[in-house]
């Protein structure tokens, strides 16, 4: 059963660079994208979805609600919110949701760990 | 006029300009941040290319009180002018949120000039900084000056720059606690400046995409 990954953002560029990223990671998994908080949760609703990449910064509901909707519905799935803006507050609302940081301008590097621990996290789910 | 600049920067050179704008305007919010000791909202909503006219009227269509201004000059592969522009009524506000309401209006006041410098020097070193890292190519940034006025004199319309000046024009939200400070940033460039700039955001999508199609399924 492939994995599938939510990508996240309202800038075309970053979900391209997002999808390289994870490509190079993991190319066996699948991606899907959103351009916006509304797409996500209709893709959400449609086709399972095992990880999701979320934009912090986008108009209307920004990534870090979208993380709380989403984890209601979906506790355990890895989330990870991109962002150039760390701020305290905006760690310490990723913390309530249980998301984890990935730095932007995403690399392939900077988003290494997170895809390992999902990684990890889905095939010891699955045993 | 609007036409013809709209085609400098085709859609996803406007995508990736606008997302390296945002990345640099969340970087100025980590150091706001840092100066006014609550959380700071900035985004970013859009970006436009329009001439120097159409700017000034978009910020008078939203603004008819005075406004001011924090300048700075860039220089480097390619130059211009960069404004952080505040309605004159917000900007006692914004120094009142980076001095965390420690001072009196009297003392607020006298420091107004010197936090609206410091704010604007961070803003826009950020933006442009971010803009010059990821583009590769070194900017000589001015030290930050203040104007005050009405739209048209802050954009100058009256002294023709040549009829290529143009403008990356971005309306940016700020927030910071309770206080809701909007602003307005603006880019002037002329038009060589623009295609150059052109050149080196198509040459970083390259860079970042790869050069096999940029044509991604959505």
């Amino acid at each position: 059963m492939t994995i599938t990954v939510l990508i996240v953002d309202d800038s075309k560029l970053a979900r391209i660079v997002a999808g390289k990223a994870l490509a190079a990671l993991q190319p066996e998994w699948y991606r899907v994208e959103a351009g916006n908080a509304q797409e996500a949760l209709g893709v959400l609703s449609a086709r399972k979805i095992d990880v999701a990449m979320i934009d912090f910064n986008m108009p209307e509901k920004d990534g870090l609600e979208l993380a709380g909707e989403i984890r209601s519905s979906h506790p355990t799935m890895p989330i990870a919110i991109i962002t150039a803006n760390i701020q305290d507050e905006v760690i310490a609302r990723a913390r309530e949701v249980n998301a984890t940081f990935v730095s932007k301008p995403l690399t392939e590097e900077g988003l290494r760990g997170f895809i390992s621990g999902a990684a990890l996290r889905l095939r010891s789910s699955a045993a | 006029m609007t036409s013809t600049i709209s085609e400098v920067l085709n859609d996803l050179e406007l995508d990736a300009l606008t997302e390296l704008v945002n990345i640099g305007v969340s970087r100025a919010a980590v150091s706001l941040r840092t100066m006014v000791g609550e959380q700071v909202f900035l985004s970013v909503p859009s970006l436009q290319v329009v001439d120097r006219r159409l700017a000034a009227t978009l910020i008078r269509e939203q603004e008819s009180a005075p406004l001011i201004a924090v300048r700075q000059d860039f220089e480097g592969a390619f130059s211009g002018r960069a404004l952080l522009i505040f309605p004159e009524a917000n900007s006692l506000e914004l120094v009142r949120a980076v001095t965390s309401d420690e001072l009196s209006s009297k003392e607020a006041r006298e420091i107004e000039e010197e936090a609206l410098l410091e704010t604007g020097n961070i803003v826009l070193n950020g933006c442009l900084g971010t803009i010059a890292n990821m583009l590769r190519k070194p900017l000589t940034i001015s030290l930050p000056q203040l104007l005050r006025g009405d739209s048209q004199q802050l954009f100058d319309t009256s002294t023709p720059l040549g009829d290529d000046g143009v403008v990356l024009f971005l309306y940016i939200n700020f927030a910071i606690s309770d206080r809701d400070i909007r602003g307005y940033i603006a880019m002037i460039m002329d038009l060589p400046s623009l295609q150059t700039l052109k050149a080196l955001i198509a040459e970083f999508i390259e860079h970042v995409i790869g050069p096999e199609d940029v044509a991604h399924e959505g």
